[in-house]
Formats: structure tokens, sequence, C-alpha cells
């Protein structure tokens, strides 16, 4: 088994929507995590706030440093992610595939390291 | 150890190595531990094979020796780090048979993996030639001119994205295996026109990759023979292949289908295709390498390129514009169209197509209004095909048939 980061990543918020699309969207959000979570395969996910309520901490000559975020200066951040459990990187696509329906944005999928052996 | 010998192993790791490294990436779920097994195995055949013959089952020979090999060294290893890697050993070497006979399937599972389509598609073509094809990173480097540490960064990236991302190894279900087995035959016909593009009687290594693309076409075809497409691409590129010998001239300048000398075509290889296509037609599932290779088999009809059936040749464009519609094949289409219906008819037909980078739409307009007798609109034409292509032996052509114009 592999866990995967699925990230939406949309640069739509919320109340840019209409409210048949945005009511549509929670509830194809809700039943595919119901149907993750039915086949055992929901570590975590949420939503998030836009990116423009994002701070960044950083270290500089040892100081702390914070800053109005978001770090990436790119227009498509990450709105919301899932982290899945798959047995192969086929299975983690498939379940993106419902994702990236659901939430109508595109969705990246990325392996998470091997724990360290302990 | 004599040449000849070294030849012998040489041969054997062509034809043995790709079937050696799917069967130890079956047992072992690791592409570089099956990798430098197998490359341990052929070290170990140098220095044995010369003492003791060559063995009755040189394939098997390999994969237990690399079974072995690949044993002793995660034991050893792991007695320094890896626990899990030990594990994978014990447990391997306490299966009761060594595998002597590779598993047919294995082949088969690595390239689907070799051609996932998460990874990226020049990658794609690496993996195979590398893993399926057994050659080597500095031949597939020379082979795609690139240089050999880019060729290396990739493949190393691609086996990386493999191991972390979870790529499987298997046959997808019957559900994916129409667009997982499309990007199968699109890599290997990719590595097919490599080789053929710019075989231009200078560049030896690549007419090897159409070698190496025909050896996996037929490997496809064996190992999926209820597929008829992967037998419409191994017929497509039997039936283009026949035609090399007469494609160039001695000086490596090109020929057009229609000036070639057909005596030249091979006719065996010609058969063979046509039976492939014909093979094909009966199973009546088809599919766009299908139709490019009915295509090439009605040319290969004709002894003369007079009796060329372009109304046959037209059928069959549309079919494939019906199925996969792109401006190329619409442009090839043209070709046809101005065959069966006059060239006027095929310039307006071009005129609808947006390909102004493609040197060949030049081209193609060209010829058509210097069979209008356009000359000067002809001419510019030409120059606009020149200033696009490529390769010296395309330009060469187009130089010639403008100059021809002009006189």
């Amino acid at each position: 088994m592999t866990q995967y980061l699925l990230s939406v990543f949309d640069d739509r918020t919320p109340d840019q929507l209409p409210a048949e699309t945005l009511e549509k969207l929670y509830a194809d959000v809700d039943a595919f995590n119901n149907e993750v979570m039915a086949a055992g395969a929901w570590v975590f996910g949420g939503g998030l706030h836009p990116a423009d309520t994002a701070s960044v901490v950083s270290v500089r000559d040892d100081e702390t440093l914070v800053t109005d975020g978001p770090y990436a200066e790119t227009k498509e951040q990450i709105g919301g992610f899932w982290i899945l459990e798959a047995p192969d990187l086929d299975a983690a696509l498939e379940w993106a595939a419902k994702a990236t329906r659901a939430c109508q944005a595109p969705v990246e999928v990325r392996p998470f390291q091997d724990e360290p052996p302990a | 150890m004599p040449g000849s010998e070294l030849a012998v192993i040489d041969r054997v790791f062509r034809d043995e190595a790709g079937k050696a490294i799917a069967t130890l990436i079956r047992l072992f779920g690791d592409i570089d531990v099956a990798e430098e097994a197998v490359q341990d195995a052929f070290m170990v055949a140098t220095e044995k094979w010369p003492e003791i013959g060559l063995p009755p089952n040189p394939g098997g020979w390999i994969v237990t020796t690399a079974r072995n090999r690949a044993i002793d060294r995660l034991r050893r290893e792991s007695t320094r780090e890896d626990r899990h890697a030990q594990a994978v050993a014990l447990h391997i070497g306490a299966e009761p048979v060594p595998v002597e006979e590779p598993v047919s399937d294995d082949r088969l599972r690595l390239i689907f993996t070799c051609c996932h389509p998460a990874l990226e598609p020049a990658a794609q073509v690496a993996l195979t030639l590398r893993l399926l094809g057994g050659l080597q990173t500095p031949e597939i480097a020379r082979a795609f001119l690139v240089p050999e540490p880019t060729m290396a960064q990739r493949l190393v990236r691609a086996k990386r994205k493999i191991k972390a991302a979870n790529i499987s190894y298997r046959v997808p279900r019957d559900a994916d295996l129409p667009t997982r087995l499309g990007s199968v035959l699109t890599v290997v016909y990719l590595i097919y026109n490599e080789g053929y593009a710019a075989s231009s009687g200078v560049e030896l290594v690549r007419s090897d990759l159409c070698a190496e693309a025909i050896r996996l076409a037929r490997l496809l075809r064996d190992l999926m023979p209820d597929e008829p497409e992967a037998i419409g691409l191994l017929a497509l590129l039997l039936l283009t292949e026949s035609r090399r010998a007469a494609r160039t001239t001695n000086e490596g300048a090109l020929v057009l289908l229609g000036d070639q000398d057909r005596t030249l075509w091979d006719r065996d290889l010609i058969e063979e295709g046509q039976a492939l296509v014909r093979a094909c037609l009966r199973r009546n599932r088809p599919g766009t390498f299908q139709i490019q290779a009915a295509i090439a088999a009605v040319h290969g009809d004709a002894r003369r390129s007079e009796d060329t059936d372009w109304g046959q040749i037209l059928q069959l464009y549309d079919q494939l514009m019906a199925r996969a519609p792109s401006p190329v094949v619409a442009l090839n289409r043209a070709v046809a169209v101005a065959e069966v219906d006059g060239a006027a008819r095929a310039l307006d037909l071009l005129a609808d197509l947006d390909l102004p980078r493609y040197h060949l739409f030049h081209a193609t307009r060209a010829e058509l209004l210097r069979r209008m007798g356009r000359v000067e609109a002809a001419d510019a034409a030409y120059g606009d095909a020149i200033a696009l292509v490529t390769n010296p032996a395309e330009r060469r052509l187009l130089e010639e048939r403008r100059d021809a114009n002009r006189s």
C-alpha cells in the first residue's frame, strides 16, 4: 500500500461560483468522501480557505520571519486535498478521476515517501 | 576470448536480456535490482561460457544466474542496512523451484509499465528500448540525438517515479486496455518513426531503431494475438519497411513514393504485411493502425506507380478521418483526392488546414500548384517548405523539386 496526496488545483473561490454549481460540487465531494471511507482508503482530507488567507513562515539568519502568503506566486493554488491509501498508482489515479469530476478541477496525484523503518 | 564467442554472447544478450529483466522484475519488484542482476549474469557468461560451452538454454541460464546474483547482493546489502530487502531476498530464496523459463507474460506486464501514461512520452520510449530492447543508454542517446547524460537522467527519473509512485507491474484490466494498449502501440510506432524519418543512408544507428521497433511489434502481436490493432501495427511497420531500399538513392537522397524503383521493394515483407492486413479484415474490428496498414498494403499491390488504386486509398483515408481526424491525416487524404479528383480539388481542401509550421503541408501545396502549372505560387510554397524542413535528405529533395519547377 502507498499513500498518495491528491491536491485540487482551483483558481476559483466559492464566491465566484453560482449557487447551483456550488451546491452540486459540495454534494458530489461529499459522496466521493463517503465512497473513499467505505472503501477503507481514507486517511485525511479537507477543503482550504482561499490562498489569500495563507501566511508563510521561514528562517533567515536564524531569525523567524512571518509574511503574508501564499508562498508560490502563481494563480493555481491548492484548494483542498485528500490523503488516500491505494495499492498502486492506477488505483490512486482511479480515485483521482472520481475526485476531479466531483470537485470540477484538476487533481494532482503525488506519492508519499515510505515511512523510515522502525 | 575469441571474437566469435563474444558475438554469440552479444546475440544472446539482445535476444534474452529483455525477457530476463522482465522475469527478474517480477521476482524482485525492482527495476534496478533486475537490471544489475542481468548485467552481472552476462558478465559471468562471458567468463564461463568459453569454458563450459553455450548452455542448452542460454536464456534460462541467464535468468537463474541473475536470480542467484540478486539474492546474494540483497543478502549482502541487507546485513548492512535494509531489513526489508533481506525479507524480500529470504522470501524469494525460499521459493521451491527456480524460474528457469520466463513466463511470457512478464514482458507484456513490463511493456505496460514502461508505457504508463503517467510517464513522460520520451521516457516511455527510452525505458521500452532499454528494458525490453536490451539497448544500452549510450545507444539510446545516440539514436535520439541527445547527450548521454540527458538520456541517463531521463531513465533515472522515470525509474524513480515508477518506484516512488508505485506504478504497478501488470497488464491493465479489460476496461482500461484499449487506452493503455494504444499508448504501448504508439511508443513502438514512435521508435520506428524515429529510425525511419532520419534514415538518410548515413545514420546507421537509426536503422537499428526500425529493426527494434519491428521486433517489439512482433512481440506484441505474439503476446496479444487477439488484439487486431497489435496486428495492424506490425503490418504497418513491415509494409513501410518493405520500401526502405527504394526510399533513398545511393547518395542518401530521398525518393518520393511515386518515383521509387519498385523492383527494390522487399516482396517478402509486403506479402507478410498484406497477409496480416487480410487477417485484420476478417476480424472486422478496424482501428487506426489497421487502416494505415491497409493503405500501405494497397500501395504494395501496385507494381507500377500508375497502377495504384487511389479510389480505395481515398476510401481508407475517409475511414481514418472518421476515426482519428487530424490535420496531418487530412493532408494525406488530400494527396489521394488529387489523384482521384484532380489537383484543384485537393488544393481547396488544403486551404482549410491549419498546419503553417509543418513542412510537408507546404511541400504538398507546392506539388499541387506545380501540377496545375502555377509555377510562381509553387516556387513560393517550395520556399516555405525548405525554410521549415530540418532533415537534410528531405531538404535536398525539396530543393531539387523547386529547381525542376523553375526550369
